[in-house]
């Protein structure tokens, strides 16, 4: 018999348990049990089948798109790292301390621009009428406007300028919490600057990055809108496959194997940057 | 490695506050030094100065006798170990000693003898595996210590090194900084704001308020001579006379004395340690005063005493443990004139 | 000059950081039908057009309705499980925090399609309460984080005190707990709320006939670049920006003072 204490604590936690098993858990396991259906005309067919699977690994369409949502979402977390890693670092240290605040609200402040609107807005930039060529025109750097819209260099960009925010938050974050003797200890026993980055602060920082970076590649691996508005439909990435299938090809088990597909990519993920993920301390 | 420091009319602002006023201080090759004062004196930023932190706003630091004063932390021969000792989390306690050879370019042999030396120095020899948020508070001071000391400085600069410690372990922990300094001979200067803690370690300690020197000298002339009232007053507890010199004799409310040579005229405050009060005659005959209070110490008795001739000058006095002292008796007091330090009253 | 290279990366990271906010704030004003260069001239039309359109107003107000209401159940549920683990020894307690956490992990995408699934089999099928339950998978993880983490010693500290002088375990939670959670709480509903209002994919395969405004914005898009869709972006851009500094001032303004 368990004490009362323990019961009352139970009754504290078992609302949002059971709302999280209900619309989360017991959800995934119907879409994961499905995966392995199979379709007869349109009549779902309960069992257990790896023709979804394979499927998605055989057809070479299905499978390029797997390759390219791996690939769009790798450059978009080294890129976003690189650039964002240089602003947090500044604002930290060359900013002075009264500014900070407002130097980190700043720059995340597009962050708050509504989803949809944000990658239709890197449309008006990159589009062959947008800012970008017209000025480039204007200025006589080109005489036709470049394709930049609808390639994948606009989907990567259009994710970039969104994750550059977020991992200047979680890099920042962890910047300023970061004791300021660390530095001048490592600087007084003989390193260089560079040496006391590279030894001392990067280290002392990878949970920041391995934080922005793994939610970055959890949230640009699942994302339909940016590529559909800013790629086009030139090459597919794996949830514009899913879209598809619950719309015109009414293809539910299909869908249901990719989502377990990208999945299984973000569970390697995290595997790799387990070692200094803080989710729970964001 | 050991060096002397040569500071010379050094000054130093933070917008409108002076932090130091116009310091001159000369200190030993192998000397321990003790900055010692309340928290704003200009102790912790005149260890910035010294460690190349700071640069200060006038004046020149010469460390082995060459010129420092512009120059940065990594290219002195200093090292300073910070208050919150700064060992770097991500690293065992052999990397965390070993990075300043590292950083000069040491094999991982070479780095790695070092740091073991250092750690057996410091008696951590064992831990040397160990992550710093395994340890105690004493054994991160001791691995810090051995960090500072890996890169073979002539001057250990230590701030407030034992402030984060216990009252037992810090007492612990001073005598043993103080034999590893005597061992290795190199110049110590250490920044606190405990007076016991700096009489019990340093050769010579520096008093500083408001950005000054106060007093400078060793331990026991400083706690039983001050150079000024302030240091009278911060080195430990202090009876404070009120008197005027009337010719060659001072007078106070507890009777008169003869003027020591070179008292200045008009009010003055005289020093007493509650020590230096004894019971009976001989000396300076302060008449007789009522304890009002005793408290047992174990090596004495701390009393209050009202004199008669002046009983709201409360007087303490440190008497003999071996009679208990009767409260509301009667007592005749004495102190050795020399023993008297005076200065004149602040107005 | 090396000093200067630091403010010149800086300058370039927000000049791109507010490139298409400023393009798209600045053409919702263009007097003309396509929102990219020439600028010709500021006009308020579009905004008049969108304020005017009842289909996007509603969309809006459902928009609200559905994230106030969400992020509102987030926090409660999210209060109660970060107490319930904090403040008592249950079996299981890092395995109960990681499933609370786990949503986290998963793609919006494929939350809904899970929900999706169950509401169209099992369920009632797509609409606004189904938005909003996928929009508390998704909120919860987030609210019951920031509260746990918020939830110090010096907090219960002070519930024994109170339970020491004579409060009930209520009492305790309405008097001690929740007032000094507060900004804590403050700020998680303000972050899932600004989340939900703005969540797209979830929203998008959850309602049929009422949609909320992302949807309803995915669909003025088919018609192509509009200065229209600049305006109504314009402002929802405004409205979450409203909310940020509305949370900055209020929460963590007061927590400093």
């Amino acid at each position: 018999m368990p004490k009362p204490e323990t019961i009352r604590g139970w009754g504290f936690v078992a609302p949002a348990l059971i709302w999280t098993l209900a619309f989360f858990v017991v959800p995934f396991g119907i879409m994961a049990a499905m995966s392995f259906a199979t379709l007869d005309g349109r009549e779902l067919v309960w069992g257990f089948s790896l023709e979804n699977y394979t499927r998605l690994f055989g057809q070479s369409y299905l499978l390029r798109a797997i390759v390219v949502s791996l690939e769009i979402t790798l450059t978009v977390t080294i890129v976003s790292i690189v650039l964002a890693y240089p602003l947090a670092w500044i604002i930290v240290y060359r900013v002075p301390a009264r500014w900070q605040r407002l130097a980190l609200l700043l720059a995340i402040l597009p962050f708050w621009t509504s989803y949809v609107v944000r990658s239709y807005a890197w449309l008006l930039v990159l589009s062959r009428e947008g800012v970008i060529n017209q000025t480039l025109m204007g200025l006589g750097v080109i005489s036709e406007p470049l394709t930049l819209a609808s390639t994948r260099f606009a989907t990567v960009t259009g994710f970039v300028h969104f994750f550059v925010m977020l991992l200047t938050l979680t890099i920042y974050a962890n910047l300023v919490q970061l004791p300021a003797n660390y530095r001048r200890a490592a600087v007084d026993l003989g390193a260089s600057s560079w040496q006391a980055f590279r030894h001392v602060v990067l280290p002392l920082t990878m949970p920041g990055i391995a934080t922005g970076a793994f939610l970055t590649f959890v949230l640009c691996i699942g994302d339909y809108i940016t590529p559909q508005i800013l790629g086009g439909n030139n090459e597919l990435t794996g949830p514009q496959i899913i879209m598809v299938q619950l719309g015109r090809g009414a293809n539910f088990p299909l869908a249901a194997a990719m989502s377990i597909v990208l999945m299984a990519l973000v569970t390697l993920a995290y595997l790799a940057a387990s070692r200094w993920l803080r989710l729970d301390r964001l | 490695m050991t060096a002397p420091i040569s500071l010379s009319g050094i000054s130093h602002d933070f917008g409108d506050f002076r932090a130091l006023d116009d310091i001159d201080l000369e200190i030993e090759a192998g000397e321990y030094i003790v900055l010692l004062g309340p928290s704003g004196c200009g102790k912790t930023t005149l260890l910035s100065v010294l460690g190349g932190f700071v640069t200060p706003s006038e004046g020149t630091v010469l460390i082995g006798g060459r010129d420092m004063t512009g120059v940065a932390p990594a290219k002195r021969p200093t090292t300073t170990m910070f208050q919150d000792y700064a060992l770097f989390p991500h690293m065992s306690l052999r990397d965390n000693v070993g990075f300043g050879p590292r950083m000069a370019g040491a094999s991982k042999a070479a780095r790695n003898a070092k740091a073991d030396e250092l750690l057996d120095l410091v008696g951590l020899k064992e831990a040397a595996k160990k992550r710093p948020y395994a340890l105690s508070g004493g054994q991160r001071q001791r691995v810090a210590l051995a960090r500072s000391l890996a890169v073979d400085p002539d001057v250990l600069l230590l701030d407030e090194p034992l402030g984060a410690l216990d009252l037992s372990l810090r007492r612990a922990m001073q005598d043993e900084l103080k034999q590893i300094q005597r061992k290795i001979g190199t110049t110590f200067v250490h920044v606190t704001h405990d007076q016991e803690e700096a009489m019990a370690i340093a050769d010579r300690i520096v008093v500083m308020n408001g950005g000054r020197i106060e007093d400078c000298g060793p331990p026991d002339r400083v706690y039983r001579q001050p150079g000024s009232l302030f240091a009278a007053g911060f080195m430990g507890e202090m009876n404070r006379i009120p008197g005027t010199r009337k010719g060659p004799m001072i007078e106070t409310a507890v009777g008169p004395l003869p003027a020591p040579d070179g008292t200045p005229t008009g009010a003055l405050t005289l020093c007493l340690r509650p020590e230096q009060i004894g019971i009976g005659k001989g000396g300076w005959d302060m008449g007789q005063a009522r304890i009002t209070d005793a408290a047992f110490f174990g090596t004495h008795f701390r009393c209050h005493l009202a004199p008669e001739a002046a009983p709201d000058l409360a007087l303490i006095a440190h008497l003999p443990p071996n009679a208990r002292p009767e409260v509301g008796s009667v007592v005749t007091l004495t102190a050795d004139p020399a023993d008297l330090s005076i200065f004149e009253a602040k107005t | 000059m090396r000093r200067a290279i630091p403010w010149v990366y800086m300058a370039l990271a927000y000049a791109f950081i507010f490139l298409p906010v400023v393009t798209l704030v600045l053409f919702s004003f263009q007097d003309g039908r396509l929102p990219v260069p020439p600028f010709n001239g500021p006009t308020l039309k579009w905004y008049a057009d969108v304020l005017g359109d009842t289909r996007l107003m509603s969309a809006l107000l459902n928009s609200l309705l559905v994230g106030a209401g969400s992020a509102a159940l987030s926090c409660a549920l999210g209060f109660l499980a970060a107490y319930g683990l904090a403040r008592h020894v249950l079996p299981g307690t890092l395995f109960l925090r990681g499933l609370l956490i786990a949503p986290m992990t998963v793609s919006y995408l494929i939350i809904g399609l899970g929900l999706l699934i169950v509401f169209n089999n099992y369920g009632p099928g797509p609409s606004l309460w189904a938005a909003g339950v996928g929009h508390v998978v998704i909120n919860l993880p987030l609210a019951f984080a920031i509260i746990y983490a918020s939830m110090g010693a010096q907090q219960e500290n002070a519930e024994r005190a109170a339970r020491d002088l004579g409060a009930s375990e209520a009492r305790v939670l309405a008097l001690v707990t929740i007032p000094m959670l507060a900004p804590a709480i403050l700020a998680a509903f303000f972050l899932c709320l600004t989340l939900s209002w703005d969540e797209f994919i979830i929203a998008f395969l959850m309602t049929r006939f009422d949609v909320t405004l992302p949807v309803e914005i995915w669909s003025l898009l088919r018609s192509g670049l509009s200065p229209r869709t600049n305006a109504i972006g314009s402002l929802v851009f405004l409205v979450s920006v409203a909310l940020v500094i509305g949370l900055e001032l209020f929460i963590f303004g007061r927590k400093r003072r």
